[in-house]
Order: C-alpha cells, then sequence, then structure tokens
C-alpha cells in the first residue's frame, strides 16, 4: 500500500466510487417510479453523442464530447416521449425503438468517418477504461500535499467529483419534492409542486451522471450502477432516506471491492494482467443485489408476506 | 445504385447472398417471434436477453480452448451464448417474483450485471494465448466480414425453427399476451408460455448475435412489430406483418450493406427496420399521425360548421374566425358575417333538427338510440323517415327564421 497503490489505484477507485454513488442516487428514484430503464437508454445514446460531438470539433476533446452526449440523452428523451404520445405505444417499447435506433446510427457514423487515427472506438465508450485512469507523477501518500502532483491528477477525478457533488447538492435541495412526487404525484400536483417538470429534471439529471461516468466506467455498465445498488438498498428499508443510504453504501463497496478484485484478483490466482476493473464492478454490485434478494429484511412484496413485512 | 441492385439480387458474390438470405430470415423470425413480447409490454426483456448472452459467448470459448479445441466454433459459441441468455432470463422471472422489485429493474439488473462478467470474461481471454486473435468483439455489434457457409446454414436453420415454433404456438403465446387470467382460466399454463415467448426471443438473439451483435438485435425484436401495430388491429396479423417488416429490412440492409464500403450490416439493418418504423408513425392509415390529424381536422370543421349554423339560427354575431372562415367557403355567410338565402335554410334545418331531437329524447327512454345525440350525428342516421315524421308533426308547423314569427 505504498507508492503503487497511490500511483496506480488511488484515482481509479476514487472515480469509480464517484460515478457508483452519482448514478445511485438518481437510480433510487427511478426505481421507485418504475422508470429504472430509462438508464438503460440513455446509456445507449451516449455512444451517437460522441461520435456526433467528435465530428463537429473534429477532435478528441472531453468537454465538447460530454456536451455532446448530454444533448443526445436529452433528443432521446424527448423522442422517446414523442413516440409514447404520437403512436401511443407502451413506454418499453418506444424506449426500445428509438435508443437502439440511436445507437444504430452512431456506429454507422462511427464507421462511415475516419476515426482510425483517434482514440475512438465503439468498445471503449461500451466498456470504459478505468484503469487508465493513473496519477502518473505521484510518488507515494505524501504527493496528496503536493501541488505539482495534484496538479496532474487526471482530469477525469475532478470532473466525476464535481458531478457527484451537484447531484447530491441537487438531491438534498429537491429533497422534500423528490419524496412526495415519487410516491403520490397527485398529492404532489395538489401541493403546487410541479411534478412533471420535476420527473423530466430527475431524467436529466440521471443523463448527466450516466455522462460524466461513461468515460470512466463505461456506457453499459453504468446500467448496473444505476439499478443494482438502490434495488438492493430497497429490499433493505421501508423508509427512503434509509434507502438513500444503504445504495451509497453498496455502490461504494461495489466500486471499491470490483476495482481490487479485477487489479488484484488474478495476481492471486497467478495470472499476470489485470481484468476488466468497470466490468467486475458490475459484477460485484449484481452480487450484493443477489444477496439482498435471499437475504434482504424487507424483500417481499407488500401482501405476499405480512408476518415478514411486519417483522 | 448499381452494385445495390447487384446486392438485392444476389449478384453482389458469395458471401454477400448467404449474408443477405441470412438477414431476411432472422429478420422474419425476430420480428414474428418480437411482436408477442411486445404485445405482452415486455418488449425490454429481449433487451436483458441478448446482453446476457455476452458471459455465454466468453465461457464457451474459455472452456472449448481448455478442451483443446479452437475456440471460435461459432455453434460451440451460441451454444455457450444460450446458456447464460436462459439464466438471466431465469434471474429476470426470480426477481421479479420472489421480491417486491419490479420487472423493470430485474431487466436492468440482469443486463447490467451479465454485460460487465461478459467484458470481464472478454478481458481474461485476452490474457490468454489462444486468445488474442479471438475476434469476440464481433459479437457485440456483429460481423459479416469473412462469414462462412457453415454459419449461414445455422442461422438458415435456426431462423425457420424459430419461425416455425412461433408458426405452433401463435394461439397460445397470442391468449396469454392479451388476456393472462383468461387463459390460465382456459387450463393453459401461463408461466410456462411466457417462458417459451421469452425463449423464442432468446433463440432468434442466439441466432443473430454474429450478424447484427448482441446490442441491435433487440432492435430487431422490437421495432417490426411496433411498426405493423400501426397496420391492423388483429393480432395475427400483426406477427406475420411484424415479420414481413423484419424479413425486408434485414434483406435489404444486408444488400444496402454490401453495396457500399464502411456500411456495417447490424446497423444499417436497424436503420432499414427504423424507417418502416418513422414513416408507418406518420402515414399509417388509421393509427398514423397524419391520419389522426386529418381526423381531428375534420371533426373540428363539423363543430365549427354546426356551432356557425346554430348561431345563425338565433341570430347571435359570430365572432370565431374560423367559423366565419368555414362558413364563408361555403357561402352560407357573407363577408360581414350576415347569413345568405342558403346559410339561412341551412340554420333553419340545423335548428329544427335541434328541435327534433329535443322531441326524440321525450318519445324515446331507450337511451341505445337518444344516447347517439351528440350535436354532430345527423339525426336521419339515427331515426327512420316516419319516426322523423312523427317528430315533426308533434312540432307543428314549420317556423320562418329571421321574422321571430
Amino acid at each position: 500500500m505504498g507508492t503503487d497503490f497511490v500511483q496506480f489505484s488511488l484515482t481509479p477507485i476514487l472515480i469509480g466510487t464517484f460515478a457508483a454513488i452519482a448514478c445511485a442516487l438518481p437510480g433510487n428514484f427511478l426505481i421507485l417510479r418504475r422508470q429504472a430503464l430509462i438508464g438503460d437508454a440513455i446509456s445507449h445514446v451516449v455512444l451517437p453523442g460522441i461520435v456526433v460531438a467528435f465530428l463537429v470539433t473534429g477532435a478528441v476533446a472531453a468537454i465538447p464530447m460530454l456536451i455532446g452526449a448530454a444533448g443526445a440523452a436529452i433528443v432521446a428523451v424527448i423522442l422517446i416521449e414523442t413516440v409514447k404520445r404520437l403512436g401511443r405505444i407502451e413506454p418499453g417499447a418506444a424506449m426500445g425503438v428509438v435508443f437502439t435506433t440511436l445507437f444504430a446510427a452512431g456506429v454507422l457514423l462511427l464507421e462511415q468517418t475516419d476515426t482510425s487515427s483517434v482514440h475512438l472506438d465503439v468498445e471503449h465508450a461500451l466498456m470504459g477504461n478505468l484503469e487508465s485512469l493513473i496519477w502518473f507523477r505521484a510518488t507515494g501518500w505524501d504527493s496528496l500535499l503536493d501541488p505539482a502532483a495534484l496538479a496532474t491528477l487526471p482530469p477525469e477525478l475532478g470532473r466525476m467529483a464535481a458531478v457527484c457533488a451537484l447531484i447530491v447538492g441537487l438531491m438534498l435541495v429537491f429533497w422534500r419534492w423528490l419524496k412526495i412526487a415519487t410516491f403520490d404525484e397527485g398529492f404532489a400536483q395538489a401541493l403546487g409542486i410541479p411534478a412533471a417538470g420535476l420527473g423530466f429534471g430527475l431524467v436529466i439529471t440521471a443523463a448527466v451522471a450516466a455522462v460524466a461516468a461513461f468515460d470512466a466506467v463505461g456506457s453499459i455498465i453504468v446500467i448496473a450502477m444505476f439499478i443494482c445498488p438502490p434495488a438492493a438498498a430497497r429490499l433493505m428499508t421501508n423508509r427512503l432516506a434509509a434507502q438513500v443510504w444503504w445504495s451509497v453504501a453498496f455502490a461504494t463497496v461495489s466500486a471499491v471491492l470490483g476495482y481490487v478484485l479485477a487489479g488484484y484478483g488474478p495476481l492471486w490466482f497467478g495470472g499476470q494482467n489485470a481484468l476488466s476493473a468497470a466490468g467486475m464492478i458490475a459484477a460485484v454490485s449484481g452480487v450484493i443485489l443477489g444477496l439482498a434478494v435471499l437475504f434482504g429484511p424487507h424483500r417481499a412484496r407488500v401482501g405476499a408476506g405480512r408476518a415478514d413485512a411486519s417483522g | 445504385m448499381s452494385p445495390f441492385l447487384d446486392a438485392l439480387l444476389l449478384q453482389a458474390g458469395y458471401n454477400a447472398a448467404l449474408v443477405g438470405i441470412g438477414a431476411g430470415l432472422l429478420g422474419f423470425a425476430a420480428g414474428s417471434s418480437g411482436t408477442f413480447l411486445f404485445l405482452r409490454k415486455r418488449a425490454l426483456v429481449s433487451d436483458a436477453v441478448a446482453h446476457a448472452t455476452l458471459p455465454g459467448v466468453g465461457l464457451a470459448f474459455i472452456v472449448m480452448v481448455a478442451l483443446g479445441g479452437d475456440g471460435r466454433s461459432l455453434a460451440g459459441l451460441l451454444i455457450g451464448s444460450a446458456v447464460t441468455a436462459w439464466i438471466g432470463l431465469m434471474l429476470i422471472e426470480w426477481i421479479t417474483r420472489r421480491t417486491r422489485l419490479a420487472e423493470d429493474a430485474a431487466i436492468g439488473a440482469v443486463l447490467g450485471v451479465f454485460f460487465g462478467l461478459g467484458i470481464v470474461l472478454l478481458t481474461v481471454i485476452q490474457t490468454m494465448s489462444a486468445g488474442r486473435q479471438a475476434g469476440l468483439e464481433g459479437f457485440l455489434l456483429g460481423s459479416t466480414a469473412g462469414m462462412l457457409f457453415e454459419d449461414a446454414i445455422i442461422i438458415a436453420v435456426g431462423g425457420s425453427v424459430a419461425v416455425f415454433a412461433t408458426w405452433l404456438l401463435r394461439r397460445p403465446m397470442t391468449l396469454v399476451a392479451f388476456d393472462p387470467d383468461y387463459a390460465a382460466a382456459l387450463g393453459y399454463d401461463v408461466r410456462r408460455i411466457d417462458l417459451m415467448m421469452m425463449g423464442l426471443a432468446m433463440a432468434v438473439t442466439v441466432i443473430g448475435l454474429k450478424l447484427v451483435g448482441l446490442i441491435l438485435i433487440v432492435a430487431m425484436l422490437i421495432i417490426p412489430s411496433v411498426t405493423a401495430r400501426f397496420w391492423t388491429e388483429r393480432a395475427h396479423h400483426v406477427v406475420w406483418i411484424a415479420g414481413g417488416i423484419g424479413g425486408v429490412s434485414g434483406y435489404v440492409g444486408a444488400a444496402i450493406s454490401a453495396s457500399a464500403p464502411s456500411m456495417p450490416t447490424g446497423p444499417v439493418i436497424v436503420l432499414v427496420a427504423a424507417g418502416a418504423f418513422a414513416i408507418s408513425l406518420l402515414f399509417a392509415p388509421v393509427r398514423g399521425v397524419v391520419a389522426s390529424l386529418l381526423r381531428h381536422r375534420r371533426f373540428q370543421v363539423r363543430v365549427h360548421r354546426r356551432q356557425g349554423l346554430l348561431a345563425l339560427a338565433h341570430q347571435h354575431p359570430i365572432r370565431e374566425p374560423f367559423t366565419l372562415r368555414l362558413l364563408a367557403r361555403e357561402g352560407l355567410v357573407r363577408a360581414d358575417g350576415v347569413a345568405t338565402q342558403a346559410g339561412r335554410a341551412q340554420a333553419a334545418k340545423v335548428s329544427r333538427d335541434e328541435r327534433r331531437w329535443a322531441i326524440a329524447r321525450e318519445i324515446h327512454q331507450d337511451a341505445g338510440l337518444t344516447g347517439r345525440y351528440d350535436g354532430l350525428t345527423p339525426i336521419e342516421e339515427v331515426f327512420t323517415a316516419d319516426e322523423i315524421g312523427e317528430f315533426d308533426r308533434r312540432l307543428g308547423a314549420p317556423v320562418g327564421l329571421g321574422g321571430g314569427s
């Protein structure tokens, strides 16, 4: 746990943790509102977003790509809503039509443009590259106090931390509204809470989290972070605040444990190369959800087991 | 255009012809079997199934190499992918049945976690000496380059079997998709039929892995059925129309892909299907956007025309500009809003019909007839001439308009 750890593992673990928490927080509300698969849709349209951003700016720069991805997410949400209303199609199918079409368009655009010279490929966008976000200039724990070394931290860390902080802040500000609108939309409207706008804002917040996180953990694995920790937390408690805390804890455990297993696991078995950290984080979150399904104290459906629910 | 025609007529080479036929069959199988999931409102289950194939592909490769084989045998990889996809399906079922989590959460969890596991296995394979050239990434987005004759046979046979199974199971699956409670009352095992539905979708997914890849196969299961729904209100028509749309999209998409460079087969097929969807959304005869706009417009015209005529009959001024324009266009009012001769005659008829309706409601207690009064339906469509004559007798002599007497 010395220089090597700070240099190679500290920043990926921190970025993974921030990403997991940033996704898990809006995920709590999406799950309760039965909109869990919005995360799925958003994470698929990130690819066309970054491809268009690349075509417009001609360079692989972080900020335009994040803007492009966020734009694509908003376009997708509006398209889904339009298709749902105009075609009178159920939401799941409308989502399936829109995000697969946009994804296909993204892949086609990518193949049509010459991106062989730049680092922009489908697999990178899908899987992320957490391992590459190392802090090269670090020489040990004391680098944390060294401004020159701190300046060379990967920019993803600052970005992810900022997004995570933004989402925490938004959640604290809108907590009461979110809580009321999630459980009883009619009551919320009667109180004068703009429930529709709040719902749209929640989806946009989820999109921001997904977009910021895809760079680090890959766009598909973001889905696991949106759903697994909050779903596991939902089986642990009946109180929303407690559920959010549980989900944060599960997200953190998934990120840290997943990274450690991917990075050091193969070494314990005599292997040489590390495994995909993002994939392992998703797998760990799945294991946590599996344990919650088996043993969570509030796992049963209301009415299915009265004794269980009241106990 | 010529290379495209060549490809469409299977003249663009052996490999392109194989891909075209395979894609057409696959599209038909995907469209028809995906319809039941769509009608059951579980379209996105296929998304989870598709992503859950990835770890199976990786595991199958590792097992085949460990047994001393090549590891790239398509049949072996597909069997592996079917195994994990089935496990994924079972997990979704297990989570929704056992806990209070909704199905969408279960779908998302299985999708993300299995895909993550798959990625982990791909990185394991990259570290194996045999794994450098495995090319398993091709299963993400599909790759038709270098497709072998054996691969095409697998797709063709698998697609045909899936279509046949859809045809065999169409009745119980339709029933369960529309009314699971009624199906259960008839003695069908709803849970087993649900599993068959998803199993069919899974089979199509597995067959399509090589051609369109696991991310886009979802589109082939969902888009054709949603598109077909615009054209008919009958369930068994939806199934075969969806199959047709899927088949044509697959075949045409493969031809476009073969006739131009940098046109990956999977995305092109999906975009062709999406084009069919967009056209249907806009122009389908009853459910399309244009049709419902026209319907709305016609309704609006009828309401405004009638309200305008009633206002003329009661000698109220018309201030609504749309009503004025409408009546002026038909020559019923002058530009200054005063009724013409024709306008007064029409207004008198509307006003008389209104009074006839009032009488009708007094005479007939039958709500099935008088309930059809919505202010728009002509009275002649509801009552016979004799009945209307009876109403007129009770109304008394016609009253002139404008004079007040």
